[in-house]
């Protein structure tokens, strides 16, 4: 296998790696940002966390691969983007710290307010982690300060600029109504009915967003910068969204949940594709652009990465697979059934 | 985030181990622990047994990965220095995967965690045992937790002394500051006590047993020990001139803790194990009342253990070829560094005080709370009242 190869490879593979983190732990974070506003009951409020309570923990950790394979296969994007994006990455790990340990918090003691200050909990970390991802992939397809030795020159501030903001904003957004449509799956009776009343608000609110954001990424000129255009990926993610809005007026929860989510996997797939090969884009100078060439490990690296990656990503693929397999039935308030 | 350098430099070789962590290990863990959670009841009980041990299993193989990774900070191998980037790049996976450091730190880790859960299980148990509550279940747990206890306390003991050995070797300046032994001595004393001056470089006043460090480290009475200065002077010559020296007030104090606290926990579980076969004789087990005491010592032994295997390192970050200083980020301020310092800090130390309530509470509460795994809202407790400091602000 040739060097070029394996750097190609390794940078579809950690695409692949971030379409699954989005398309699964972005229903996970709008769950946990409905909570509080849906669930009025107690019970109700637990069985939107037991939904997704089996899964989330596996989900995450398609977050923390894709944080490791680009450690392992481009160590100089790991290291530029990771001490660049410090504050911003900061604030995320924050969210996803406070999130992760609420769920197990909050149902171990009886206490109302304790019980809400965790729900809240939940849902404030939930929104600064799509919030700040969004911003952060944002950045990443406007390009940041970068000097010529790879060295990110910017601050936080650099980074909360409007193109980024409205990246982050459309993230919620969509993640809002991804969450909303994956409970409309997993729920059922009167919390069911007031989901997918949620949906078809959060569904307008999305798709103006990510229109909006779609035009200004355009008009930007943040297309295709690399050596391929996105063709009609972006199309496509435009097309299906507004087919989610038919599936949810028509009550449709499995069709308009796979439409939200083939959105998220196409913009995914429009991101990683209009940078190829940059992975980091330099505004100060494009050649001081970090791309799949300059900033990968060895070719030894990558070898010995793709054989374990290829024995061990579809046997995690399987099982996980097989988990959502074991808990698929919908989830009742009946408080016997509960966990969390 | 606080170390771009040290990212660039190892990425070839510590970022496989980590990406492979990742892969083989938190999948494994994440999946199967929400299985076993979540399964009960709905999964055959041979499922949710699988679960269990796929979950132990990922953390086992997680620990392995990690200190292999954490093994070649100690002991660089399968690798060159690649002449353009000047960064280390791996030439030899199974070097890698075969280096006797990282296998000496998972042996040294795991029986830390087999002694750490034992304590932690003898503890509970000593209190439900003296209040004679739920004895079919404290009993065996009792009996697991000394058995286990024994044996993880003593394995920890015998992995830290090979490491020391290991260390004579491989990084013999931290051996030297954690015996504070300034000058090369043969055979080499074992200090009892030092008192350093006040830049922690200059010893005042100190008793020593004489040939202890030889036969502790060589297994003879007579073996050559260098000390700090040899050392320095070693250093300098090699890798020019720098201070060389860990911090030995901190290496020399943090080692006698997490000994001292070992030797503790050895004689716990030996004393445990010495009351389960006089068949729980009442006048040994009323001494199980200071059981409970000793469950944060374990936890305070481990700390004190990494604190002193990676500032015993210091000032190199990988030995011999990366200094800490020549690590960090260059774009990073130091109040950036002191903002998610100190947040980070605050936030775990919270998050750990409300984490010691629960246990707190739970351990109390005997096998049927735990069994309901979360408390119903209906049933008032006397817990309702509990401070909790808004981590969201």
């Amino acid at each position: 296998m040739s060097y070029e190869f394996l750097q190609i490879l390794w940078f579809i593979l950690i695409a692949v790696l971030w379409i699954g983190f989005h398309f699964l732990e972005g229903f996970d974070f709008g769950v946990g940002m409905l909570l509080p506003f849906l669930g009025k009951k107690d019970e109700e409020r637990r069985a939107i966390i037991n939904s997704i309570g089996s899964v989330w923990d596996g989900n995450e950790v398609w977050l923390l691969t894709a944080g490791g394979a680009t450690f392992a296969a481009f160590p100089e994007w790991y290291a530029t983007m990771f001490s660049g994006f410090y504050l911003a990455l900061f604030l995320l790990l924050v969210g996803l710290i406070i999130r992760g340990v609420s769920f197990e918090y909050r149902s171990k003691d009886a206490a109302p307010a304790w019980r809400n200050r965790f729900d809240w909990m939940i849902a404030i970390g939930s929104f600064m982690a799509a919030l700040l991802l969004g911003a952060a992939f944002a950045n990443l397809a406007r390009g940041v300060p970068i000097d010529e030795n790879m060295m990110f020159t910017g601050n936080l501030f650099t980074l909360l600029n409007p193109y980024g903001l409205l990246g982050g904003l459309t993230t919620v957004a969509i993640f809002l109504l991804h969450g909303a449509n994956f409970l409309g799956l997993k729920l059922e009776g009167e919390l069911r009915e007031r989901v997918n009343v949620f949906a078809k608000k959060l569904w307008i609110g999305a798709t103006v967003l990510y229109i909006v954001f779609g035009i200004y990424t355009y008009i930007a000129g943040f297309w295709a910068r690399g050596f391929i255009d996105p063709g009609i990926a972006p199309i496509a993610a435009v097309a299906v969204l507004l087919a989610a809005g038919y599936f949810i007026n028509q009550k449709m929860e499995g069709w308009a949940f796979i439409m939200v989510a083939l959105n998220i996997v196409l913009t995914q797939v429009t991101f990683f594709s209009m940078t190829f090969p940059n992975v980091m884009l330099s505004t100060t100078n494009p050649a001081y652009s970090l791309t799949i060439y300059n900033a990968s490990s060895s070719q030894y690296t990558l070898g010995v990465m793709s054989i374990i990656a290829l024995i061990f990503v579809p046997i995690v693929l399987a099982y996980q697979g097989w988990t959502y397999y074991m808990f698929r039935q919908r989830i009742s308030t009946d408080k016997k059934t509960l966990v969390y | 985030m606080n170390w771009s350098e040290y990212s660039r430099f190892v990425g070839d070789i510590f970022g496989a181990l980590l990406a492979i962590e990742t892969m083989v290990a938190f999948f494994l863990e994440s999946v199967f622990i929400g299985i076993w959670i979540f399964g009960e009841g709905r999964v055959s009980k041979r499922v949710h047994l699988f679960s269990i041990w796929m979950a132990a299993i990922g953390s086992l193989s997680s620990s392995i990965w990690i200190l292999l990774a954490s093994g070649w900070m100690h002991n660089p191998v399968g690798y060159i220095i690649n002449p353009v980037t000047g960064n280390a790049q791996l030439v030899d996976i199974f070097a890698l995967l075969t280096n006797p450091k990282g296998w000496l730190l998972f042996q040294h880790a795991f029986s830390a965690g087999l002694a750490t859960a034992s304590i932690f299980m003898l503890g509970i148990s000593s209190w439900y045992i003296l209040r004679k509550k739920e004895l079919e279940v404290f009993k065996p747990s009792f009996v697991a937790g000394a058995i286990v206890g024994v044996i993880g306390s003593f394995l920890l003991l015998m992995t830290g002394h090979t490491q020391g050995q290991e260390m004579r070797i491989y990084q013999p300046m931290k051996l030297a500051s954690i015996e504070a032994l300034w000058n090369t001595e043969q055979p080499a004393s074992f200090s009892l006590l030092t008192i350093g001056d006040l830049t922690g470089k200059q010893e005042v006043w100190s008793i020593r047993v004489p040939y202890l460090t030889s036969f502790l480290a060589c297994n003879n009475f007579d073996c050559e020990i260098q000390g700090v200065n040899q050392l320095q002077a070693e250093y300098e010559a090699r890798y020019g001139p720098n201070d060389y020296v860990p911090l030995m007030v901190v290496t020399y104090w943090s080692f006698r803790i997490m000994a001292g606290l070992e030797v503790i926990m050895l004689f716990a579980s030996a004393f445990a194990l010495f009351v389960v076969l006089r068949n729980w004789s009442p006048k040994l087990i009323k001494w199980l009342k200071w059981m409970p005491y000793l469950i944060p010592l374990p936890f305070i032994a481990g700390v004190a253990g990494w604190v002193t295997t990676e500032m015993g390192r210091q000032p190199w970050i990988v030995q011999g070829l990366l200094t800490t200083a020549q690590a960090v980020s260059p774009n990073l301020t130091v109040t950036m560094v002191s903002t998610t310092l100190v947040s980070f800090t605050l936030l775990y130390g919270v998050l750990a005080l409300v984490m010691f309530r629960l246990m707190y509470k739970f351990a109390r509460q005997g096998t049927q709370a735990a069994l309901t795994k979360s408390v119903d809202v209906e049933e008032p407790t006397n817990t309702g009242n509990i401070i909790i400091i808004g981590a969201q602000d």
